[in-house]
């Protein structure tokens, strides 16, 4: 079923949910936790988080599951239980989710195939674990999220496909560099990327890393390249600052509702955030969307 | 310089490994690091000149490009693959003492942080400017810094986070390695951080990309 392509169609631009991550350590989470632990440890508080991005007035809301394939978890020796954190982190979103869409989060496993670090089957073992995990707890689709090798990406997404017939998001994060191109550290820019994955998978995209204001300029080499394919965004609450002992992030809500009309006129069709953003966020971003669609 | 030599440090630039290497397709049927090292070993080259003058002159070259964003992890990767071909030919020279490192590098990710990319690639230029690396690997805690300081104690030491919340276990680190040895001279990079948060946590510099470092460190010995 082609549920968000089908949505997009009619609505032309959907609204996507903010930060888990960061929203997670704002509600205790230590350094050397297991985020996906929380899905069976504190599942209270994952609920709130998911809840929130509802309220504020997300149509699709993600699940506390980027980290969760085995390879990951592994390091936190909860490799074994690979399967149940993902479930538990859908139905946890599905709960909070009703008839709205979610989206299961699936990240890279930090480890590189051209270095040596892990083998191809490896990783497809890994992601597959991941996805049947998700499916089961009942989410609609998949996110695959700030990718940046070619290689992991596709394994990552036959893992997918293979598991599962629910409809698939890819999204990369890309660098700007001095003279203003953007390019993952592996040397992917947009183009390339959706030169390979445009006619794989069902919505393209990018997030982390850039604030809405360099996303435009991504999204628009993106749509150059492919004209019809659903483009999704997540992005930062701007490029992160560090200040002394911690990062801050500098786009308030207003900021990132000012450029939402510039986002959605470049060629984007799902709009939500990343680390930083938060429900305020979202809701503000809604107001824009409105403002934009009514014009 | 020598032809042989600047042939040389442009198969260090561009990742040609030896003869068979397919790679860079521009080079295809040329000879690669591995036979040119071998060659200028043969017309008594010096070993440190072919280090000094074609070797780290190559890596330095793509560690620029690196810098500026025009060259990426594969580019690095390929390069050291490279530099390591070469650098078989020139181990006796080292192991006789005729030529020396350019010191002792302990590297590694501090404790409760498991990313190891930036790390890696700081380690493969290190290794490509001169320094025996001592690689510890991820999620290194404090005592085993401190350890390893003790077989190799005129060590430089660098610690790496990518996440804000393992940042701040480089103030720990900082603080046990000082504590048994005020001079060792200690490092920090990643993405969140920065010089404010270097000098913050009592560490010796922060330095963006691994290739300022490089420089940084040759002037320092």
């Amino acid at each position: 079923m082609k549920k968000i392509t089908e949505q997009i169609k009619k609505e032309k631009i959907l609204l996507s949910d903010g930060a888990w991550g960061t929203f997670l350590q704002a509600e205790g989470l230590k350094k050397g936790e297991c985020p996906e632990l929380w899905n069976v440890e504190h599942r209270e508080v994952v609920l709130k988080i998911a809840k929130s991005y509802i309220d504020a007035g997300s149509y699709l809301i993600e699940t506390n599951t980027f980290g969760g394939n085995k390879i990951k978890l592994n390091h936190y020796n909860l490799g074994e239980r690979t399967y149940e954190l993902n479930k538990a982190g859908a139905e946890i979103s599905r709960e909070a989710a009703g008839d709205k869409i979610v989206l299961g989060s699936i990240g890279p496993t930090g480890k590189l195939l051209i270095m040596g670090d892990v083998t191809e089957d490896e990783l497809y073992e890994s992601f597959s674990q991941q996805a049947k995990g998700l499916h089961d707890g009942g989410i609609d689709a998949f996110c695959l999220e700030t990718f940046f090798d070619i290689q992991e990406a596709e394994v990552a997404v036959n893992a997918v496909k293979e598991n599962s017939d629910l409809e698939v998001i890819l999204t990369f994060y890309f660098e700007k560099n001095q003279e203003g191109k953007f390019n993952t550290m592996m040397g992917v820019s947009p183009t390339i990327m959706v030169e390979r994955f445009g006619n794989e998978v069902d919505i393209i995209g990018t997030n982390c890393s850039n604030g809405f204001e360099r996303m435009i300029s991504v999204v628009k080499e993106m749509r150059k390249i492919n004209k019809d394919i659903p483009i999704l965004v997540h992005a930062n609450a701007g490029i992160p600052i560090t200040t002394g002992i911690e990062a801050k992030y500098p786009d308030a809500p207003k900021i990132m509702a000012e450029l939402t009309p510039s986002l959605i006129a470049a060629g984007a069709n799902v709009i939500g955030g990343c680390c930083g953003t938060t429900p305020e966020h979202i809701k503000m971003i809604n107001q824009a969307i409105h403002l934009y669609k009514t014009k | 310089m020598n032809e042989l030599l600047e042939q040389l440090a442009i198969c260090i630039e561009r990742g040609k490994v030896n003869l068979q290497s397919p790679f860079p397709v521009d080079l295809k049927g040329q000879e690669g690091a591995d036979e040119l090292t071998k060659r200028a070993i043969e017309n008594s080259i010096p070993a440190e000149v072919i280090l000094n003058e074609s070797l780290m002159v190559g890596m330095q070259k793509v560690g620029d490009k690196f810098e500026e964003g025009k060259a990426f992890i594969p580019d690095m990767l390929i390069a050291a693959k490279a530099m390591n071909a070469a650098m078989v030919h020139l181990k006796p020279f080292f192991e006789s003492g005729e030529v020396e490192l350019k010191g002792d590098f302990i590297i590694g990710t501090v404790a409760g942080d498991l990313h190891d990319i930036g790390k890696n690639i700081v380690r493969m230029v290190l290794t490509g400017g001169g320094w025996n690396v001592i690689d510890l690997g991820t999620d290194v805690k404090a005592e085993k810094f401190v350890a390893t300081l003790k077989e190799y104690p005129n060590a430089f030491i660098g610690m790496s986070a990518l996440l804000t919340t393992t940042m701040m276990q480089m103030e720990v680190t900082t603080k046990a390695i000082k504590e048994v040895s005020p001079a060792t001279k200690v490092f920090v990079g990643g993405a969140p951080l920065s010089q404010e948060f270097s000098d913050r946590i009592g560490a010796d510099g922060y330095f963006p990309d691994p290739n300022k470092f490089v420089k940084y460190l040759s002037q320092a010995i």
